[in-house]
């Protein structure tokens, strides 16, 4: 047993211990550790394995900084991908490790250290590329990620969401982002204090430099001051425009027992105070369990009273360590400091001489000895002699990394190497935007705190407030990096020696000086290459380091390599957090006719009809399919009566003395001289003239139109009428009002719908004469306000009765009731769709898919002669002109007559795997002639009747003979009687 | 998400608003005196600026004022009203 729990100290609860099992291990720990912190107090060194070449690995960091760490929570409330560092002990927890099997002692996969050799950067692009990726890519999958998704049978929210806003947001509540928010929310700014330490303090509580109890006394002030919220056990994770900035909260205490909250909170001043991560220096077989962060080492003993070693050996090039090196002497530890330095701080020897610490300079740490944990390092001497020094514990310092993260995710800050911390900080940032402490590389507590009073009184200055006097705190921190002399790595005296320089993903010295070898010189390419900085910690530890050997391989300075782009997240974020309450239908809510309720008592199958709008596709009889519900409604609509819902259709109201002119230009067929009551077919193009959307557009009487989109056109539709009125013509005196769910809508359609109407004693008259085909009547029927449009969607004779809303459900039972008599049956949308393609009218989605103009689809009868302009002539001419070869709108037969053919199927020369020649944009079984039909576009199609072409669909060629596109009715007789 | 000033209803967050790009001048109201470039380019062709340049939205979840505002695409920074002439 070399790692133990110390009887005194830290910030854990020792009256309320806490059981907890991991790998099958049942062991104790107590409230305020985390998973990390209570199995090192159980000397559980070994925790996972790495990811690439199954290491075995231990803790590295005690933070965000950990590259390995990550272990599967099987209970309570089953998580995957948590890290050991930041998840907090619960009672009864149960953990696994992961990419171990059948567990991190003894793991199978070990084996793949014996093929280390052959799995060099790059490894997958050049050993996967033959014959093809997709013949290894099920293997990989299988092999690849950090755990297993927890097995859950229905989707349980684990989050919120919640919005938040303020003066000032701070970010981080070490020495400088408490000074900063205490200054503010004394000034009586409204501050929110973002934190992820289980404490307050930063790195003060673990490193004992507070013996005051400052930190403390300010959260404790902070919390009285009421225009503060302090948010403790919360991560600000991402930085987006204009000041919102994302806020992981982990196990929220008012949240009803949810594990995460996720923030967006809008701040008009932001301060990132977040710190500073403590880099490594690489040395052979630096990955061995016991090797960690010198800072890691602190924070195990002031933090959580576990002293991680008895015989440690501390390997910095800088006077951060010796803090250290110290603390682990006070702790009954046997320690050797190894500094590269020729000539450390003075007082720092001092302190290190008195405390009995064994000291080394000038020299080097060169490789580590142990497998399941460190069991002595080799160390060389400035002479070259190597000594080697028996231990169970290696603390490593090579130097400091502002967290200037967030300031980066703004896009407007640099990366600025400074050579005397050799280290990068950020140069600027967006103006209400700032950067305190550590993470400007500020590293002396009673600095930070002073830094993080200068930034709140800028940010108050520029809020037009007065700061409030701030009173200089008393902190200590005697050992800090201020004289850094950078040692990426130590080279290994024997080749084929690992040294590790990002630990996450398994990237050693080798394959950055075999990727630059290769090549892949820039820093971004490189990172893609060895996934060097994708890991876990996303290059937190290794980063500069990889950065540094980069500028040490290729003689090029550091600032010159630069860094890799810093993206959100800052901290790996749970997708359950984002996704917070939203399940499917609250993210992206359905729309609902009135009649939703009516459709479904009588067995509607629902589903979405364009735009999110929920329409009955059929209504099955007990024993039937969707096939045979859909003939058997399509066969009434043709031979007695159905009755649809279509109410979804887009509807637009215009008034206004310039409709005409607005129409005009909108269309492509003369509408200026439409009269009161009647209506007209139109096809709307956009500007690069191809096809928009149709539809049908009546003029009720003399100053008020309606206009019609199809369902899933009617934002886009929208849209585009707007921008003509507002930008383009502003002049034009048009009112625009869409009013597609104040109508709900009863579509009669069929040989007998005229009956069916006359049943429902209309006050108006409906006579053939009266209401001809296109024509527009409005009354009542009962007491029920309808409006009618006589047109056709069908192939048959329609009805369009349209009704308030509130009167959609009293207008359908009276359609049923007078109906009865003659058989009507409710039609959903894939009786529509056979009907439509029988008749050959286009839809949208289908033929009208954004790339076809109006003579493709056979609509250029339609196109005025006599109009000047209107929207998407010019570049319909245009492209008529310049692109003779276009997809021509046809019938399809399909040689085998019960052969369906996938819509959107390509059709090819001789269902060849060549070049396109059209494809098929709809296909249904026909009612009318008992078998399958189809439209397509085909290359000169309208030139190519009674030809046979060919479908292709993976494998299979489907033949199909062209016809004309219109399987019913074609000279309209039924439509217009 | 950005926070943007609609000349009605004042700072909104982008959420309530639609962006309908870059601000190209209105439609010219005789197309067919244009000749086939110019005419294509005022179909197509946008600047793509670095920096600041005009766009415009739509506050389609609010007063439906479409409106031109200036703004950085680098930066973001938002400035009230076009910079000047509308792109070609």
């Amino acid at each position: 047993m070399t790692a133990v729990r110390l009887t005194k100290g830290g910030v854990i609860d020792r009256t309320r211990p806490l059981s907890f099992s991991f790998d099958g291990l049942s062991l104790g720990g107590f409230a305020g550790d985390t998973l990390a912190s209570a199995l090192l107090a159980n000397d559980v060194m070994l925790v996972g394995r790495s990811f690439k070449l199954h290491r075995p690995r231990g803790l590295f960091g005690a933070g965000y900084d950990d590259p390995g760490s990550m272990v599967e929570r099987l209970g309570p409330r089953p998580a995957t991908n948590q890290l050991a560092t930041t998840t907090m002990l619960e009672e009864g927890g149960v953990y696994r490790s992961v990419s171990t099997w059948p567990n991190a002692r003894r793991d199978v996969g070990a084996v793949a250290q014996l093929f280390a050799r052959l799995l060099p950067a790059g490894f997958y692009y050049k050993t996967f590329m033959w014959p093809t990726w997709h013949l290894f890519e099920p293997f990989i999958r299988g092999a690849a990620g950090l755990g297993r998704v927890p097995g859950i049978d229905a989707w349980e929210p684990v989050g919120e969401s919640r919005y938040g806003s303020c003066d000032l947001l701070v970010v981080g509540a070490g020495p400088a982002g408490l000074a900063a928010a205490l200054v503010a929310g004394r000034s009586g700014a409204s501050v929110i204090l973002v934190d992820d330490g289980a404490a307050p303090g930063g790195r003060l509580p673990g490193d004992g430099g507070d013996p005051d109890g400052w930190a403390s006394a300010c959260w404790q002030e902070l919390a009285t001051l009421p225009k503060v919220r302090l948010l403790p056990a919360a991560t600000a994770w991402g930085y987006h425009e204009h000041n919102l900035v994302s806020v992981l909260e982990r196990a929220p205490r008012d949240a009803c027992g949810l594990d995460l909250r996720n923030w967006k909170i809008r701040a008009r001043q932001v301060i990132v105070a977040a710190g500073a991560f403590e880099r490594p220096i690489p040395f052979a077989d630096n990955d061995r369990p016991g090797v960690m962060l010198a800072s890691a080492v602190r924070t195990w003993l002031g933090r959580f009273a576990v002293r991680p070693g008895g015989q440690a050996v501390v390997f910095t090039n800088n006077a951060s360590a010796y803090g250290a090196a110290l603390a682990l002497a006070q702790s009954g530890a046997a320690v050797t400091l190894v500094d590269a330095r020729k000539e450390p701080e003075p007082e720092a020897v001092a302190a290190l001489a008195s405390a009995g610490v064994a000291l080394a300079t000038a020299s080097l740490l060169a490789k580590a000895h142990g497998a399941a944990r460190v069991e002595a390092v080799d160390v060389i001497d400035g002479s070259g002699q190597v000594r080697r020094l028996p231990c169970d514990l290696v603390a490593v310092s090579g130097g400091w990394n502002p967290a200037f993260h967030l300031a980066s995710q703004t896009r407007q800050a640099r990366s600025v190497w400074r050579d005397e911390l050799a280290t990068f900080v950020a140069d600027h940032g967006p103006a209400s935007f700032r950067l305190a402490g550590a993470a400007r590389a500020e590293f002396e507590p009673v600095a930070c705190a002073l830094d993080g009073a200068r930034a709140a009184g800028e940010a108050l200055a520029a809020l037009g407030l007065r700061a409030h006097a701030f009173e200089t705190p008393t902190l200590s921190e005697p050992f800090v990096a201020q004289r850094v002399e950078p040692v990426w790595f130590v080279p290994p005296r024997r080749k084929g020696d690992k040294v590790f320089v990002d630990l996450a993903g398994d990237v050693t010295t080798d394959d950055v000086g075999l990727a630059l070898r290769e090549g892949f010189d820039s820093i971004e390419l490189l990172k893609r290459y060895t996934t060097a900085g994708m890991g876990v910690d996303q290059g937190k530890s290794g980063n500069v380091n990889v950065i540094g050997i980069v500028g040490a391989l290729t003689g090029a300075t550091t600032q010159a390599v630069g860094t890799t782009t810093f993206r959100p997240p800052f901290v790996p974020v749970e997708f359950g957090a984002i996704a917070g309450q939203r399940n499917k239908a609250r993210l992206y809510p359905w729309r609902h006719t009135p009649l939703t309720d009516w459709h479904i008592a009588r067995g509607a199958v629902m589903y979405e009809a364009g735009l999110r709008w929920q329409r009955p596709g059929y209504y099955p009889l007990p024993g039937e399919d969707w096939s045979a519900a859909a003939a058997r409604e399509a066969r009434a609509v043709r031979e007695a009566v159905g009755v649809y819902d279509g109410t979804p259709l887009g509807k637009f109201q215009l008034k206004g003395p310039d409709v005409p002119r607005l129409l005009d230009l909108l269309y492509i067929s003369d509408f200026s001289k439409l009269g009161p009551r009647r209506g007209k077919y139109g096809v709307m193009l956009s500007d690069d003239g191809l096809i928009m959307d149709d539809g049908v557009v009546f003029r009720l009487n003399d100053e008020q139109w309606l206009l019609h989109s199809s369902t899933g056109a009617a934002d886009r539709v929208h849209q585009h009428i707007e921008q003509i009125l507002q930008i383009h013509r502003p002049e034009w005196q048009v009112s625009l009002i869409p009013v597609t769910s104040q109508w709900a809508n009863a579509t009669l359609c069929g040989p007998e719908a005229r009956e069916v109407l006359a049943a429902l004693q209309p006050d108006f008259d409906i006579t053939r004469e009266a209401l001809p085909f296109m024509g527009t009547a409005e009354g009542k029927i009962g007491d029920i306000p309808v409006r009618l449009f006589r047109v056709s969607w069908t192939g048959e004779a329609s009805f369009e009765l349209n009704t308030p809303a509130r009167h959609a459900a009293a207008l359908w039972d009276r359609i049923m009731v007078a109906g009865a008599a003659f058989g009507i049956t409710p039609v959903g949308s894939e009786a529509n769709h056979i009907l439509r393609v029988e008749a050959g009218y286009i839809s949208t989605g289908h033929e009208v898919d954004g790339t076809s103009d109006t003579f493709d689809l056979g609509l250029g009868p339609l196109v005025s002669r006599t109009k000047a302009d209107f929207i998407g002539k010019r570049s319909m001419e245009l492209r008529r002109r310049m692109d003779p070869e276009r997809f021509e709108l046809v019938g399809l037969l399909p040689t085998e007559p019960s052969r369906r053919v996938p819509e959107g199927a390509p059709i090819t020369p001789a269902g060849d795997r060549v070049d396109q020649e059209g494809f098929v944009s709809a296909c249904v079984a026909s009612v009318v002639h008992d078998r399958i039909i189809a439209l397509g576009l085909l290359r000169h199609g309208r030139s190519r009747m009674g030809e046979t072409v060919h479908a292709r669909v993976h494998d299979e060629v489907i033949p199909m003979t062209v016809v004309a596109p219109v399987f019913h009715d074609a000279d309209r007789a039924r439509v217009k009687s | 998400m950005l926070i943007l000033a609609c000349p009605w209803c004042g700072e909104r967050p982008e959420g309530e608003f639609i962006c309908l790009g870059e601000a190209v001048q209105p439609r010219p109201l005789d197309p067919s005196a244009l000749g086939d470039a110019e005419w294509a380019a005022y179909v197509s062709d946008r600047r793509n600026i670095r920096g600041r340049h005009d766009e415009r939205w739509w506050h389609v979840r609010g007063c439906n004022t479409m409106f031109t505002i200036g703004r950085d695409t680098v930066t973001h920074q938002v400035f009230a009203g076009p910079q000047g002439e509308a792109a070609p």
